[in-house]
């Protein structure tokens, strides 16, 4: 089938692979002749990124201070083996004291913002430099993107949202049981509730907001109009996805903030303001 | 030779006008071909409300009367006059001078992905090849009464598709092939990608181009950070609206085994 | 000499919807065909079409039909137009929209799911076919994607420069490669002109640089006639401020969607000037104009979308008469009249345009608009079925045929015109060539004498820059040969077109042959040049006031010239003649249709 007559340009030959220009393109030796400062964005992400990794991997590995009755940190909720401190959550079984319950469980909450669309351009651009910014041309030789292993492996994001979903449901519980008071009475409100109920939206808004889940909806359908319920929960998720990548950064502050804040209470550093 | 007021159009009009608001700004345009070229700096009278087409047109007409340069309507509509900009894909059309200092040097190049032809004009017969390979569009039969029945509801997701003035700019933009050369055979690029988008959502079409759009056009390649959504002209949402929902429905067909299942057991038929 | 050769049947000269939909035809029909256009595929000038496709498919109105269609366009017309291609246009507009979803096409739906169709000056009923306000693009979109999909060859950023002829017709053409500046022949039985229109001959227009006149050049050096060539049409609404967007198209569906037109005094002012021809369907308040938005049927349409000629003229008059803005324009005003949500949903292109160009939120404030020259209705003469020219094998179709639109075109016909003439060309086309093939042959010396031809600017030394010559060539058209005509001043651009002719014939261009805007200026200069005097002769010669062509020296219609078509044809000499020619009159069954009440 042709298409375009010939037009005696010839076959471009392979680009450098090193961000210069390709043979028969303009030769421009610059990597970019953007003016504006395009490497704040990902310095900055990169800065924020990694300060909660560190805060993050310190509170996960610490095993401990994550509980101050009625509060436990997000970091170790679910918490699962019989060396949990507190009470939270039913018990399945007993790990070695050395490992952090909350090692147990993170990898879901991590799954979900590694694989997660959002995330996957903010740290391809910023830690990967693939590309730093629009039009800036990236340091690597090669490229295959996510067509092989591990990358590959970003198509199982839904899988972990399914996850996610099953944590804000554990996330929203834990912080109802923050209507107690330290000895477990019920009917109590302090800071650390809504603190703890602020994060639990967040982190919902941020799963139902994401790509997958707006496909999942809805999104595979090619007829909305078969579908009023569907297309209905469609157009609501297509309005939250908008806003994915405000709830992807709130909801990663909210959670360290409330794990902060537990961490405060557990030693003693500060003491629960009670509203009632 | 122009009174003040008038247009100019893509006409003559050989310098500035005596109603104020005009200045001369230094202009930085690549010339050359692909033997060798460099930035060449020029000085031109600019007037109140001019895009850089303007400038451009006004530097070839009074200076370099053999610039090359690739323009059509001059509105934003048809995607030709595509450059970059201070180093960022935009149509010279839709590029304001006054979002430049007046001091500031504007510098002009040819689209980088694409061989260059001569000065400002590349060629980009690349996306016509790869246009050429996309399965064709085929409908189902029409009603009894000849018409085809589509709900607005149905027909908007493709819609913002076909606003694509194909200009070029995504496919300028995308690093995976403007930083890689050799990906230009297996990656069709952004805008081929919602091109799939679109006939996978067309409510009248009924091939599947998942594996195709996996296999044969690169949908792996796409790492979703997004330049092509930043410099779309037609503020087509590529990445969100286009490129992930086809990464989601490639993951239905080939990825994820409930889906796969499903499907198998007829439980969720493709409508 | 280096030339690349090509064979085909049918050769077709443009990539806009015309020439698209002819070359789909013809290669449907079995014929080799190429399609060799100036720029890529896809950016032709069609794309700026914005309103949409005008077909009774009675989506809106199960009363309006073919014969409805047909009675606007020649009323709109005022009766000069060829009544075959009227009522074939009429009658095969509505199966031209509905294949163009079997190729893909989304045009907006009503709520039975059928095609959305909408109102436009000086149609009865709501009919025109749109997508948003881009249709244009849509229809490109869906050609170009059928072309490639049938594997048709296109020739892209490729000029032609010569149809080539023998004594029994058409036997190819000439060009030259932009990227390269190398040249090229095709052999070829038909050729089929789609290049669409002649706007570059003016300063403000809404045309695209393509628009030079190529075919219509090409078509008069090869023998054609060019038929009613003195009939511009200014479109009501270009944008006037700033300078540098002047002239560019603002589409009459702001009209259609509410918009209305104010003096700097805020009075709108189309109540003064509706003609008696119009008055009988016209609102006489602007109660009962508002009033037609919400209720068709029982209400007169407003003022507002009488046709273009008449609007072009009223904001021409106000201007003049000193209550214009002071960029000089008037006020188009939707932003109080709807709001802010439905503007930005029905005219989506318009509001981007106005914010990306011209800084204008125009859901906060009203537009500044006058005339740009828009669409020449005069054009190649073709024979209404097959869209052949006099001479065998050349076809023309789209703009750069004449006939169809009579003295004034209604919006939303054009883009039904490429498609049912586009087709009827092709098909044609392709049936020529049949008859045709083996028969012809390309001539050495005439493809020697088209290859020095081209590269004659480039011999000369110290001769004008073009740039200048067709700067000048402008403002002679816009100044005496616009939208108000006198015989002095038109008398006076025949004597510019006359120098500017020597100066074309002198200047030169610099830099070499690849990818040089100013050699190809200077190949499109003799064209643009031609087809002006074309124009000015015509204009000259129609002592009347019709449609696209207002002699201030004669404001009145003139049922003889009513009768009358002019011609233009090369002469022996060289030059270019104008002759008078009778109208086609139609046949009694459809002249009964302008009988019935409005």
């Amino acid at each position: 089938m042709t298409t375009t007559a010939p037009r005696g340009t010839g076959a471009t030959s392979a680009g450098r692979g090193d961000g210069g220009p390709a043979p028969r393109r303009a030769a421009i030796a610059a990597r970019t002749l953007r003016t504006d400062r395009w490497w704040v964005q990902p310095l900055v992400t990169v800065v924020v990124l990694v300060l909660f990794i560190a805060y993050s991997s310190f509170r996960a590995f610490q095993n401990a201070h994550y509980h101050a009755s009625p509060y436990i940190s997000p970091f170790y909720s679910p918490c699962i083996t019989t060396r949990c401190e507190g009470d939270s959550f039913p018990e399945f079984f007993t790990g070695p004291a050395w490992i952090s319950p909350a090692l147990y469980i993170l990898v879901l909450p991590l799954g979900i913002r590694l694989t997660c669309y959002y995330y996957r351009k903010a740290y391809y651009r910023s830690f990967w430099l693939s590309p730093p910014a629009c039009a800036v041309a990236e340091p690597h030789r090669r490229y295959t993107g996510e067509t092989r292993l591990p990358l590959l492996g970003q198509n199982v994001h839904r899988y972990f949202l399914y996850a996610a979903l099953l944590f804000n449901v554990i996330l929203f519980y834990e912080a109802f049981r923050g209507f107690r008071d330290e000895t477990g009475e019920w009917g109590h409100m302090g800071l650390g509730t809504v603190i703890l109920l602020v994060n639990a939206v967040l982190l919902f808004l941020y799963s139902v907001s994401c790509h997958s889940c707006r496909h999942i909806v809805g999104g595979r359908l090619n007829s909305f109009s078969k579908h009023p319920l569907r297309y209905r929960a469609w157009t609501a998720v297509s309005t939250l996805n908008a806003r994915h990548m405000q709830y992807a950064w709130a909801s990663l502050f909210t959670v360290a903030f409330a794990d902060f804040y537990v961490l405060l209470l557990a030693t003693g550093t500060i003491s629960d303001p009670r509203f009632f | 030779m122009t009174e003040a007021g008038e247009p100019s159009l893509g006409s003559v009009d050989e310098g500035r006008r005596g109603d104020g608001g005009g200045y001369d700004a230094t202009l930085r345009v690549w010339r050359g071909d692909a033997s060798g070229g460099e930035l060449q700096t020029f000085t031109v009278p600019v007037n109140e409300g001019e895009v850089v087409l303007d400038v451009v047109h006004r530097l070839q007409a009074t200076q370099a009367g053999d610039l090359a340069v690739r323009w059509n309507c001059k509105a934003g509509k048809c995607g030709s006059c595509s450059a970059e900009v201070n180093g960022r894909p935009r149509l010279m059309c839709l590029t304001r001078m006054n979002t430049f200092a007046e001091d500031e040097p504007v510098t002009i190049t040819p689209l980088r992905t694409f061989p260059v032809v001569r000065d400002l004009v590349t060629d980009v017969s690349f996306n016509y090849e790869k246009a050429a390979q996309i399965p064709a569009f085929t409908p189902r039969p029409r009603d009894p009464d000849g018409n085809h029945r589509m709900q607005q509801v149905d027909v908007d997701r493709p819609q913002e598709f076909r606003k694509c003035i194909e200009c070029w700019l995504c496919q300028d933009t995308c690093h995976v092939i403007r930083d890689h050369e050799e990906n230009k055979a297996v990656f069709s690029g952004p805008r081929f990608l919602i091109r799939l988008a679109e006939l996978d959502m067309h409510p009248l079409d009924v091939r599947d181009r998942r594996d195709a759009a996996q296999e044969e056009f690169g949908l792996g390649y796409c790492n979703i950070t997004k330049c092509c959504s930043e410099v779309c002209p037609e503020g087509i949402h590529l990445t969100d609206n286009g490129i992930i929902p086809l990464k989601e429905r490639v993951v239905d067909r080939r990825f994820d085994p409930l889906t796969w299942l499903g499907s198998k057991i007829g439980r969720r038929p493709r409508q | 000499m280096e030339l690349e050769r090509h064979a085909y049947d049918v050769v077709v000269v443009g990539a806009g919807g015309a020439g698209l939909r002819a070359a789909i035809a013809a290669h449907e029909d079995g014929a080799r065909t190429a399609v060799v256009c100036k720029s890529l595929l896809g950016k032709a000038h069609t794309v700026m079409a914005e309103g949409g496709i005008a077909a009774a498919m009675g989506n809106a109105y199960p009363e309006d039909d073919w014969r409805v269609h047909f009675r606007d366009t020649m009323r709109g017309g005022k009766m000069l137009n060829h009544w075959r291609m009227a009522q074939l246009h009429a009658q095969e507009a509505p199966d031209r929209v509905r294949e163009l979803e079997d190729w893909g096409a989304l045009f907006d739906r009503t709520p039975d799911g059928l095609i959305s169709q909408r109102d436009f000056g000086g149609h009865r009923y709501a009919r025109l076919a749109h997508v948003g306000d881009r249709t244009g693009l849509e229809l490109i979109r869906t050609l170009q994607q059928r072309t490639v999909a049938l594997g048709v060859d296109v020739f892209m950023e490729c000029t032609v420069t010569r149809v080539l002829t023998d004594d029994e017709g058409v036997t190819g053409a000439f060009g030259y490669w932009r990227e390269s500046g190398r040249f090229v022949a095709w052999e070829a039985p038909s050729v089929v002109l789609a290049t669409g229109g002649i706007g570059k001959a003016y300063k403000v227009t809404s045309n695209s640089w393509e628009y030079t006149g190529d075919g219509h050049s090409l078509a008069l050096q090869a023998g054609a006639g060019l038929v009613n060539m003195e009939f511009v049409q200014f479109h009501p609404t270009g944008m006037v401020w700033p300078p540098s967007v002047r002239g560019i198209l603002v589409t009459e569906s702001v009209r259609g969607d509410g918009g209305v037109l104010r003096n700097s005094a805020g009075n709108r002012f189309m109540f003064d000037y509706i003609p008696d021809y119009f008055r009988k369907e016209t609102a006489e308040t602007e109660d009962e104009a508002d009033r037609w938005y919400e209720d068709k049927k029982n209400n007169r349409r407003p003022p507002e979308l009488l046709p273009r000629d008449e609007v072009a003229r009223a904001i021409n008059s106000e201007v003049k008469a000193g209550r214009g803005t002071v960029h000089g324009g008037v006020f188009l005003d939707i932003a109080s009249r709807r709001p802010a949500e439905y503007v930005r949903k029905r005219l989506p292109s318009m509001y981007h345009q106005f914010k990306e160009l011209a800084d204008v939120d125009i859901t906060a404030e009203a537009m500044e608009v006058g005339p740009t020259c828009h669409y020449v209705m005069g054009g190649v003469e073709v024979d209404p079925d097959t869209a052949a020219a006099r001479v065998p094998g050349l076809f023309a179709a789209g703009e750069v045929a004449g006939g169809m639109h009579g003295s004034n075109r209604l919006g939303g016909n054009s883009l039904s015109d490429l498609l049912v003439f586009g087709r009827r060309a092709g098909t044609a086309a392709a049936e020529h060539a049949r008859k045709r093939a083996g028969l012809v042959a390309l001539v050495e010396e005439e493809l020697a004498d088209a290859a020095r031809a081209a590269l004659a600017p480039f011999e000369r030394e110290g001769g004008e820059n073009p740039y200048t010559v067709q700067h000048d060539l402008q403002q002679t058209m816009h100044d005496l040969v616009g939208i108000i005509r006198t015989a002095p001043e038109v008398e006076q651009a025949l004597v510019r077109i006359a120098a500017l002719r020597e100066r074309v014939a002198a200047l030169s261009v610099e830099g070499h042959r690849q990818y040089n805007p100013g050699w190809h200026l200077a190949l499109d200069l003799p064209h643009l040049l031609v087809v002006s005097e074309c124009i000015a002769r015509a204009a000259l010669e129609r002592e009347e006031s019709r449609g696209g062509h207002t002699r201030d020296d004669f404001p009145a219609p003139d049922p003889e010239w009513g009768r009358t078509n002019l011609v233009c044809a090369r002469t022996a000499d060289g030059g270019v003649g104008v002759a008078r020619q009778p109208l086609p009159q139609m046949p009694p069954e459809l002249a009964e249709v302008f009988e019935e009440a409005p």
